[in-house]
This record gives C-alpha cells, sequence and structure tokens, in this order.
C-alpha cells in the first residue's frame, strides 16, 4: 500500500491531492506492467479499470471498419487513461493500447466509485481533477478538428 | 530584430538568376531546393529572413530561407505546392533557371537565446523557417542550455527533415513530434502541438521561444507557454502575409501598423498580440 501511494505523490495527477484522500485512492490500485502493443482496454468491453500512466507512451485507437485502426490521440508518463469506469453502462468507448512498455497504476472502478460516493468531499476532488483532463482532451479535440497547420503555405 | 537598411540588399526588385542545383522532394507536395547564383553571387543572409522567388511564366511568392546560415555556397528552400507558382517551384528541373530578390525582412534574435533554454515549435511547414535557428544552435551547441524542437502536422507523412532529426538529437536537441491522427505504427505523439508543451523541460523565467505556423496555431501556443510562465515578451513568431514588393511599398502584407515584408516577418509576440485578436485583419 504504501508504495502506491509513494508513487501517486510522484504522478502529475495525485500529487497536489491532500495526503489523507491519497491513501484511500491507493487502497483501490495496484502496479501493473503492460507490454507494447497489449491492450489496457477495448472498446465495448467492461470498463472498471484506469490507469495512471508511470512510464511509457499509450495511444487511445478507434477501429472502423473502412479505415482499420485510427490512433487518436497519445497520453504519457503523468497522465491517465480510461473514464468510463466513472458513469454507466460502465464500457471503453476506444482501444488503448501500449505503444511500449508501459509501467502504470491500475485503480479498481468500482472501489474508487464506493469511496467517493461514501466521502464526497473526497468524490469531489477527484471529479475536479478528472474534469480537468477531460477539458484537456476536449481542447485538444477542437484544436485537431480545427485542423491547426492545414493553412501554413509558407 | 530589423535589419538596419544598410545591410538590404541595393537593388531590391530586381531578381538576381539562380540555377537550380539540387531539388529534393521531402513529402508529396514538398520539395528543397538549393540555388546556386549564376552571376552575382549568393547574398548574405540571416536566419528568418525571406527571398521572393521568381519563376519565369508563373509568377513571384515569397520563400523563407531554410538552409544553414555557414553554408555561402548556395541559398536553401523549402516549398510547399499550394499554388500555381509554389508548384512550378517544386517541378522546377535541376539545372533549370529562377530569379530570387532579397534576402528582406527581420531575425530571428538568436543572440537572446544565448545562456538560455530555447523552444522551437513549428507546426506544418513552418518548420523550414526555423531550421537555419537549428543550425545556429547545432554551431554553437555550448552558448544554449536545453533546446527542444515541437513539431506537429497533420499526418506522418507530411513531416519535414525527417531524416536530419537524428542528427539534430545527437547535438542535444530535444526533438519531439505530434500529428493530428496516424495509423498504427506510429511511435511518436497523437495530438495538437500544444499538448507536447507539458511534457519539455525548461525555466519559464527566462526561456525563449521562437514559434511558426498558421497564426491560430502561434496564439494558442503562445497561450500555453504563458500558461507555464512564460512572458510574451520572449516570445517570438513568423508571419506569413501576401507579400509582394517585399519593401514595404505596395501595402499587400499589411498588419495593423507593421509591413509583414519590411518590419516582419519575425516579431516579438506583443508587438502583434493585440492585431492578431483582430477578426478578418
Amino acid at each position: 500500500m504504501q508504495d502506491i501511494e509513494a508513487l501517486l505523490v510522484e504522478h502529475a495527477f495525485f500529487k497536489t491531492m491532500i495526503p489523507a484522500y491519497r491513501s484511500l485512492v491507493a487502497g483501490c490500485g495496484k502496479n501493473v506492467h503492460v507490454k507494447a502493443g497489449e491492450l489496457l482496454g477495448r472498446s465495448g468491453q467492461v470498463a472498471n479499470q484506469f490507469f495512471a500512466i508511470r512510464v511509457g507512451r499509450v495511444s487511445i485507437e478507434l477501429h472502423s471498419p473502412e479505415r482499420g485502426p485510427l490512433i487518436l490521440q497519445t497520453v504519457e508518463a503523468g497522465d491517465v487513461v480510461g473514464w468510463s469506469w466513472l458513469f454507466p453502462p460502465y464500457r471503453w468507448k476506444f482501444d488503448a493500447r501500449a505503444l511500449e512498455d508501459v509501467r502504470a497504476i491500475s485503480f479498481d472502478g468500482e472501489c474508487l466509485r464506493g469511496k467517493c460516493e461514501r466521502d464526497p468531499a473526497m468524490g469531489y476532488d477527484f471529479m475536479k481533477r478528472f474534469a480537468q483532463v477531460f477539458m484537456q482532451r476536449l481542447e485538444s479535440a477542437r484544436l485537431q478538428l480545427l485542423d491547426l497547420y492545414g493553412s501554413a503555405t509558407r | 530584430m530589423v535589419v538596419p537598411l544598410d545591410e538590404r540588399i541595393p537593388e531590391p526588385m530586381l531578381p538576381a538568376a539562380f540555377r537550380v542545383r539540387k531539388n529534393r522532394r521531402e513529402t508529396p507536395d514538398t520539395h528543397t531546393l538549393e540555388l546556386a547564383s549564376i552571376a552575382e553571387g549568393v547574398p548574405a543572409w540571416r536566419p528568418g529572413q525571406f527571398m521572393m522567388m521568381y519563376v519565369f511564366g508563373a509568377g513571384e511568392i515569397p520563400i523563407s530561407i531554410s538552409g544553414d546560415p555557414a553554408k555561402r555556397d548556395c541559398i536553401v528552400h523549402t516549398v510547399r505546392a499550394v499554388g500555381p507558382v509554389s508548384r512550378a517551384i517544386c517541378d522546377a528541373k535541376e539545372g533549370s533557371s529562377v530569379g530570387l530578390r532579397g534576402p528582406f525582412g527581420s531575425v530571428w534574435p538568436i543572440e537572446r537565446a544565448e545562456g538560455r533554454d530555447v523552444i522551437l515549435v513549428a507546426g506544418g511547414i513552418g518548420l523550414a523557417p526555423l531550421r537555419p535557428v537549428l543550425h545556429t544552435v547545432m554551431a554553437n551547441r555550448d552558448k544554449y542550455m536545453r533546446v527542444s524542437l515541437l513539431v506537429g502536422a497533420r499526418t506522418p507523412d507530411i513531416l519535414l527533415y525527417r531524416r536530419e532529426m537524428d542528427r539534430w538529437r545527437k547535438r542535444r536537441v530535444d526533438v519531439r513530434l505530434t500529428v493530428d491522427a496516424a495509423a498504427p505504427g506510429w511511435q511518436a505523439s497523437v495530438g495538437p502541438v500544444t499538448t507536447l508543451i507539458p511534457r519539455i523541460e525548461f525555466d519559464p523565467s527566462s526561456v525563449v521561444a521562437f514559434i511558426v505556423g498558421p497564426e491560430i496555431m502561434m496564439r494558442v501556443v503562445s497561450q500555453v507557454l504563458a500558461q507555464r510562465g512564460v512572458s510574451y515578451d520572449r516570445l517570438f513568431v513568423s508571419m506569413e502575409r501576401n507579400m509582394k514588393c517585399a519593401v514595404g511599398f505596395c501595402g499587400h502584407c499589411q498588419l495593423g501598423p507593421a509591413f509583414i515584408c519590411k518590419d516582419g516577418p519575425v516579431f516579438s509576440y506583443p508587438t502583434l498580440e493585440a492585431w492578431l485578436a483582430i477578426r478578418n485583419v
């Protein structure tokens, strides 16, 4: 348990969290190692986990029959992957694939949801952190839609 | 930094004849041309400046210089084919002739970056006008602290200078690439170039950043750098407008009080910030 807490102190998503909350969160986490090419989550499957990436890069992919797999975004050390565990029906919307060997902390979604429900202050803190992630991902998606480099002619 | 008048070329409206010594295809629509002088010699230039390139029977357009400032035997331009003139340039055969006027415009204040961390941010073909800065920094690598190059493009196949990037990395340049979308197999990042900024290390209190790309990209990159504590007066951008005369007579490239050809293309960000926020200017 102490090991997970110590790792969370160093992770960008958790390092500003108050120690009492971090300790509660750590109780739902475990260390995982995902080999390059393996999936952390697969579209349509039950999502009861999220991952705090410590080492390595993960792609968020969408697979369409016509175009095949497409990488929409990549996340790296200091980022988190997966928020489908937060909302019903708790199923992954996209594939999350390790592009290289990944070390991460994997959290049990049901365990975390239970702790957030029992301690709303912690739940609010947790949701604010995820809201920040939602906002950053939404901004990124908007910039990608904008075709940021499309008008450069020089 | 605006180049003093006495350093400018004596006959700014008169194209000099150059021969296409090499034409290398960088991406499906982008070529790098090495141009050797036929008669007058290669003019002195500095990173950030541009030339007016004239193709007989097609027309004339402004093109940033993308070569190594230490090599004075040719002028190097990287050109993306987006219109009839740039298409004609990309199609130019080795041995054929083109006209060049210049160099024109202001230069990157590279000396301000000495002793500091340096960030170069390029979107799409915006890497071309930053390449001379990279050459300068690598030739004097010990004068600079951490150097980061962040490059964004739509897709992996249109990233420029891929073959040179290993050499840049060996000279302690932290090169990071990102694209808007990629197929599996792409090992670098996917996302807008702004997502690379939180991943690099620099001292916000002193870092100097040079940014080139479409105006919207330069604006959002500046905002993200400011969020990390970088003062706007250490951000420099290179502007692109419809330069025609290149000496501030015709007014085609005017943006607010500035002529991009004469006062730019390199500006400190605060000089232009207010004008970039005005729509339809």
